[in-house]
């Protein structure tokens, strides 16, 4: 729940604190997004606002459906449509075409950063799900990252439901939580978040007050 | 990288610091916290090693103490460094001196550059 903004992680530095001690630091270009829809209980069947994120330069090549729905909100096509659930309070204190910018977050406070984690193939037990491998002296003959027996014999006679396998690892949905704000800049609006951010760099991401840890 | 990152490292740098590089004879004053007390300790030596750009610089000072070489890095533009004294340069011929570690007494000389 909760207006969040939709930003782009720039990349990653480090910075001194009045401590001297260095901290990592994400640097992510944050809103400014405007409302493009306001979602009601009434119609929609759920209170939301759909925010967009990044002018598209090039109109053209907005297709005639989706025009026809920022021209309904007299606002620039952008790049990236994301909702947020709000309550109903929230719904009603916005106007479509109002805009969020950096400044609703401080230094100090706590965030939770949404991405898209980059995408790791095929990946086997180890690396997808951080088993030990096997022993590779004393006797091992081709088998050193394997993920060793998947179950028993005749009870229960099948492989677990969610047995831990090789599969598609990454490229998919990430939160991390509580992550420090370090500095917010109104002027460029930029972020410095404390820490690591899913995806890569110029990957969108969700920047959110944290559910979990506040100030 | 990006010049927006680029813009936030340079923001961050010491300006005060003088230029330093490799095979640089340097001393270096670092503030110390000791409970609530201050003080500062010099290292002096060699430099063997600058790596990193903008605020990430860091570079190794190995001096020979008591036949025993000690080696200890610093990040350039870190506020618990008080100064950088640059006594002699050296004429190099790489950019890593990590061949000094197998050296000593006098092999371990580096030829002094003059201005």
């Amino acid at each position: 729940m909760g207006i969040g903004l939709i930003g782009k992680k720039i990349g990653m530095t480090e910075i001194f604190d009045e401590h001297g001690s260095m901290i990592p630091v994400t640097v992510i270009q944050a809103g400014p997004c405007y409302v493009v829809q306001k979602k009601s209980p009434g119609k929609e069947g759920y209170a939301a606002l759909q925010c967009g994120f990044e002018e598209i330069q090039k109109v053209q090549r907005v297709n005639k459906p989706l025009m026809g729905h920022f021209n309904k909100a007299t606002a620039k096509p952008a790049k990236i449509l994301r909702e947020f659930r709000v309550t109903q309070e929230d719904l009603e204190a916005q106007d479509v075409g109002s805009t969020f910018s950096v400044e609703m977050f401080e230094p100090g406070e706590f965030v939770d950063v949404t991405g898209t984690s980059k995408g790791k193939g095929f990946a086997g037990v180890v690396k997808r799900h951080g088993f030990h491998g096997a022993p590779a002296s004393r006797g091992s003959h081709e088998f050193f990252r394997h993920g060793g027996s998947i179950g028993q014999n005749m009870t229960p006679g099948r492989t677990m439901k969610g047995m831990k396998m090789p599969g598609h690892m990454g490229a998919k949905k990430v939160t991390v939580q509580n992550l420090k704000i370090i500095d917010v800049r109104g002027d460029t609006n930029i972020l410095l978040v404390e820490g690591a951010v899913p995806g890569p760099t110029n990957g969108f991401v969700i920047v959110k007050k944290a559910v979990k840890k506040q100030k | 990288m990006n010049e927006m990152v680029d813009m936030i490292e340079k923001e961050h740098m010491r300006l005060d610091l003088p230029e330093i590089n490799v095979g640089d004879n340097v001393k270096v004053y670092t503030r110390i916290f000791e409970g609530d007390k201050e003080r500062i300790q010099v290292f002096e030596g060699l430099i063997i090693r600058k790596r990193g750009g903008n605020t990430r610089m860091t570079f190794t000072v190995r001096k020979v103490s008591y036949g025993v070489g000690i080696e200890k890095t610093f990040p350039k533009h870190s506020p618990l460094i008080d100064k950088i004294e640059v006594t002699s340069k050296s004429k190099i011929r790489r950019s890593k001196l990590y061949y000094l570690r197998n050296l000593r007494g006098k092999a371990a000389k580096l030829k002094e550059k003059r201005d």
